[in-house]
């Protein structure tokens, strides 16, 4: 079941890119962003995707697996955090695995930039920076409860398949309501007007 | 209303810091925020606050707004020179205030009054506002005065007027949560207003339909119900066809017609001239898309639309505004809960910049400069006979015009950068430079005031107080969070002691923001735009009132008509025929595409402001041309885009999210990749609104794209790296290729 965290809406990104901007303000990591906008369909569309950490489990997160100086450490609340900057080696590994494109390394420092989901707001009750401030909601931070709430009818998923891996995730994405199963490639499902987008 | 929140609690506590409740500087949302003030006075950052307007969202220019307050590129100390040739030397407040004063008396007593020019800007606070055209009347004594609102707002505001009597979005941002069908026109809402998507999302999680009429495949129309991509300039054609099937499919509300409005059978005559199928032809859209988009209007029980600038920049663009209104007024859209139509200000106070003053043709209050009752009771409460106020004056694109020909020889603009935001780059520049005389109040060196004689250093919005009414027409109060740097001074002490100079002193006598207020609500009371019981507790208490407010105990109006009377004397909707016409500079063989212009989400206006911010420049560093793949163009290769009235060369950005026969650039970058340099000059004859929208052009490969210029600042200070690595755009909303990465 799923307690507070952050649920994904890709149909409704408009790739503003506050969510980035807020990050940047966010005082653990004041001035540099740990997230970014992709644009899944350039060149087509005006599609686009909040691409945030999506605090993996089953049982631990991928990047804090293959982190050779155990630097990723998981909090007892699911958070995946930022590395530890006192035993991160800069090595690369975590970007490698991560299957959703999230981690960045910053060579010159040699440190993993990382999103802790904003961990000196959220253990303090609030939502992160990103949600808090996305104009349309294609990020919202809370229970399911009340996102279901604002939102009727609503689905969500927690599971992703990278060929054969399936990749159960603490952040959520919401996918169209007919759709069964991990969402294949991480890549988001939307529909629009009840046709795929 | 919600109650005042205070500090936030959690953050407060924990870093010590003061959380200054106040507003957006940018667009005409007005979102509320926090500015987070440090233990010495100065601000450091944001925090969302959780205003009923925007409930802690915010778009990324207002996450980085605070940046501006301790940029290293603020002015601050006044500059001077006697002529353009001379560089800027720093001098005293005392030697360019009474340089300035002189020159306007000089100017004036060898040309007369009208030969010095007053130029305001529709981001200053309402206070500002009301003094720049009190003091273009009473102490420069010019008819010259208007706003840079004239590029923005003034086709609604002559529809507005027109039919309603009243100038001002008919419904509150609430009433979109509650409409059926909801059509939006011209209005890049996720680039230009982003924290309205909630609204709009919020409309429909509950079912309701959504219409995005826009030449380009915005962020909303992907999603839209119906993305109507018409040829920009061939609005009035495409809703006068949806009136005709409305009326065709008897789906108009007959019974509110005739209780409330006039004109309907003229009007009905007119769009009988106007079929689908001539829309199509005209509009570059499917007929049965006119028909599907009529339905969806019409049966709605609750219907609201909403646009912008997109058909609001065109030579016809209050006939524009006036189609829109009839389609509201036709189907008995107006006066209820999600039944309505608004018009979206992009500048922060663009609906109430335009309000008090201002304008070339308008009173405080509304009033109309050449109506003899109301300029009788201005001059009143300003102390002044009637016959010393000034007749009317021409608008900002004639202004210029006559600069030109040296009839308008002197200028003090405040708060606009017309060297970017105004069409036809050549023109204006040869108006300014023929100035004898030009001084620029700002805070940071635009383009346009480092062509001037004098700059006066002025406040951001951040270190001072004041008003500014939202594109709902709810009056919201900034709040001071920050003591201006030494030499800066508020626009309302240069602006008072300016007119102590010229002699009128005892009627500008403010010592700040409150006081004007206090004579502002005097000045608007009993007039159609009444803030006579607007205080600024009130507004501290309430979040915000929508004006009109006449009394100190009334609640405000957040929605119009609801008694089912206008603001005209009849009480009635006076509804009006509108005629499709051609833009002034249609496409032909030599130039054979559409220009039409608009904003990215990251940059504001003449980027000015935006320009200077690293965060918002990392994000868009420098325009482009987006256009079709069909017109067969690599994503990031150099075109030379033309007009008649000039050429640049921008990176390609290649998508289909645009018709084939347009292209677009984005404003808000000045000389050499100013779109200005392309755009037109023509003007609606009757709200002279340039038409940005629509301009012919061609395009062919070029070698190289033009440099982005450094913003201008200040003598003496160190050089911001250019941001241009001359790479393809990275990421204006997903259009083109991120291969940065």
């Amino acid at each position: 079941m799923l307690g507070r965290t952050l649920f994904i809406d890709p149909g409704r990104c408009i790739g503003c890119q506050a969510c980035v901007s807020a990050c940047r303000e966010c005082d653990s990591h004041r001035g540099t962003s740990m997230i970014h906008v992709d644009y899944p369909d350039a060149g087509h569309s005006t599609a686009a995707l909040p691409t945030v950490c999506m605090h993996c489990e089953d049982p631990v997160a991928p990047c804090a697996e293959v982190c050779p100086a155990e630097a990723i450490l998981v909090t007892a609340d699911g958070v995946v955090q930022t590395a530890d900057p006192t035993r991160c080696i800069g090595c690369g590994n975590c970007v490698g695995a991560c299957p959703f494109g999230v981690p960045q390394v910053d060579p010159a420092q040699k440190l993993q930039l990382k999103c802790n989901l904003c961990y000196d707001r959220t253990s303090a009750g609030l939502a992160p920076m990103c949600a808090t401030v996305c104009p349309s909601g294609a990020l919202f931070y809370g229970t399911l409860e009340q996102l279901t709430t604002e939102r009727p009818g609503v689905s969500v998923v927690t599971e992703f398949a990278f060929g054969e891996v399936v990749v159960s995730t603490g952040v959520a994405m919401v996918a169209p309501a007919s759709h069964r199963g991990p969402v294949p490639g991480g890549l988001p499902l939307v529909e629009v007007n009840g046709r795929p987008a | 209303m919600t109650v005042p929140d205070g500090p936030h609690p959690v953050l407060a506590e924990r870093t010590g810091e003061t959380l200054v409740p106040t507003h957006c500087c940018f667009c005409g949302v007005q979102c509320g925020m926090y500015l987070r003030v440090d233990r010495r006075g100065k601000v450091f950052g944001v925090e969302p606050r959780d205003h009923d307007i925007n409930r802690m969202r915010m778009c990324p220019k207002g996450i980085n707004a605070y940046q501006q307050i301790n940029h290293p590129d603020r002015l601050t100390a006044p500059l001077l020179r006697e002529r353009r040739d001379q560089p800027f030397r720093a001098v005293g407040w005392e030697e360019a205030l009474d340089h300035t004063a002189e020159r306007i008396r000089r100017i004036q007593q060898e040309s007369g009054r009208d030969a010095f020019g007053v130029l305001g800007g529709a981001s200053l606070f309402t206070e500002k506002a009301y003094l720049v055209g009190k003091f273009a009347r009473v102490a420069a004594r010019t008819r010259h005065v208007d706003y840079n609102g004239r590029l923005c707002m003034v086709s609604a505001a002559g529809a507005n007027k027109l039919a309603f009597g009243i100038d001002r979005a008919a419904n509150p941002f609430a009433d979109i949560l509650q409409t059926d069908c909801l059509l939006i026109a011209g209005a890049n809402v996720g680039e230009c207003f982003p924290v309205l998507t909630q609204y709009l999302w919020g409309a429909r999680d509950r079912g309701a339909k959504l219409i995005v009429v826009d030449p380009r495949e915005t962020v909303i129309a992907r999603t839209a119900d119906e993305h109507v991509a018409l040829r920009s300039g061939t609005d009035a054609a495409f809703f006068n066809a949806v009136l005709h099937v409305l009326v065709r499919e008897q789906l108009t509300d007959e019974d509110f017609l005739a209780a409330h409005a006039t004109g309907w059978a003229e009007l009905k005559a007119k769009v009988s001239e106007y079929p689908p199928d001539r829309a199509a032809r005209i509009c570059g859209v499917p007929a049965e898309q006119v028909v599907r988009v009529a339905r969806m209007f019409g049966s709605a029980p609750r219907a609201m639309a909403w646009h912008a600038r997109g058909i609001e920049h065109h030579t016809q663009g209050v006939a524009n505004c006036l189609t829109v209104i009839n389609l509201c007024t036709a189907t008995g859209n107006l006066g209820r809960p999600g039944a309505g139509y608004g018009t979206l200000t992009g500048q922060g106070n663009g609906q109430g910049g335009r309000e008090h003053g201002q304008k070339s043709d308008m009173l405080p209050g509304g009033r109309s400069i050449s109506d003899p009752v109301h300029r009788a009771e201005v001059a009143a409460i300003w102390g002044i006979a009637e016959a010393d106020l000034p007749p009317a004056g021409t608008s900002m694109m004639e202004m210029v015009w006559q600069m030109q020909a040296g009839e308008i020889r002197g200028l003090l603009g405040v708060c606009n950068n017309p060297f970017v935001s105004l069409p036809h780059y050549a023109t204006v520049k040869d108006g300014y430079d023929k100035l004898d005389f030009h001084v620029q109040l700002d805070f940071f060196l635009s383009e346009t005031a480092a062509n001037a004689h004098v700059v006066l250093p002025v406040t951001t919005w951040a270190e001072d107080e004041g008003v500014m009414a939202n594109a709902e027409a709810r009056v919201v109060k900034h709040n001071k969070a920050q003591e201006p740097p030494p030499g800066v001074r508020t626009d309302t002490w240069v602006l008072c002691e300016l007119a102590r100079r010229l002699g009128h002193g005892d009627k500008f006598d403010f010592p700040g923001s409150r006081e004007v207020f206090e004579e502002l609500r005097r000045a608007s009371a009993g007039a159609v735009n009444d803030y006579y019981g607007i205080t600024y507790e009130r507004l501290e208490a309430t979040g915000g009132l929508a004006w009109p407010c006449p009394d100190l105990e009334h609640p405000g109006t957040p929605r119009l008509f609801e008694d089912g009377r206008t603001y005209h004397p009849d009480g009635r909707v006076h509804l009006q025929t509108v005629d499709w016409h051609p833009p002034a500079e249609p496409q032909d063989a030599e130039y054979p595409l559409t220009l039409t212009t608009g904003r990215t989400v990251a940059h504001f206006l003449s980027g000015n402001q935006t320009r200077r911010l690293d965060p918002l420049v990392a994000q868009t560093p420098r325009p482009w041309v987006e256009l079709h793949p069909s017109l067969g163009y690599a994503n990031g290769q150099p075109v030379k885009v033309s007009s008649r009235r000039g050429s640049m060369v921008l990176p390609a950005l290649v998508t289909e999210a645009i018709r084939p026969d347009h292209v677009f650039v984005p404003y808000h970058w000045a000389y050499p990749v100013a779109a200005n340099e392309l755009t037109i000059d023509a003007l609606d004859p009757r709200s002279k609104i340039p038409e940005f929208k629509v301009c012919a052009v061609r395009i062919e490969p070029a070698a190289a794209v033009d440099p982005v210029a450094a913003p201008p600042r200040p003598p003496g200070r160190a050089a911001h790296p250019a941001p241009d690595d001359m790479s393809p755009p990275t990421a204006p909303q997903g259009r083109g290729t991120d291969d940065r990465r």
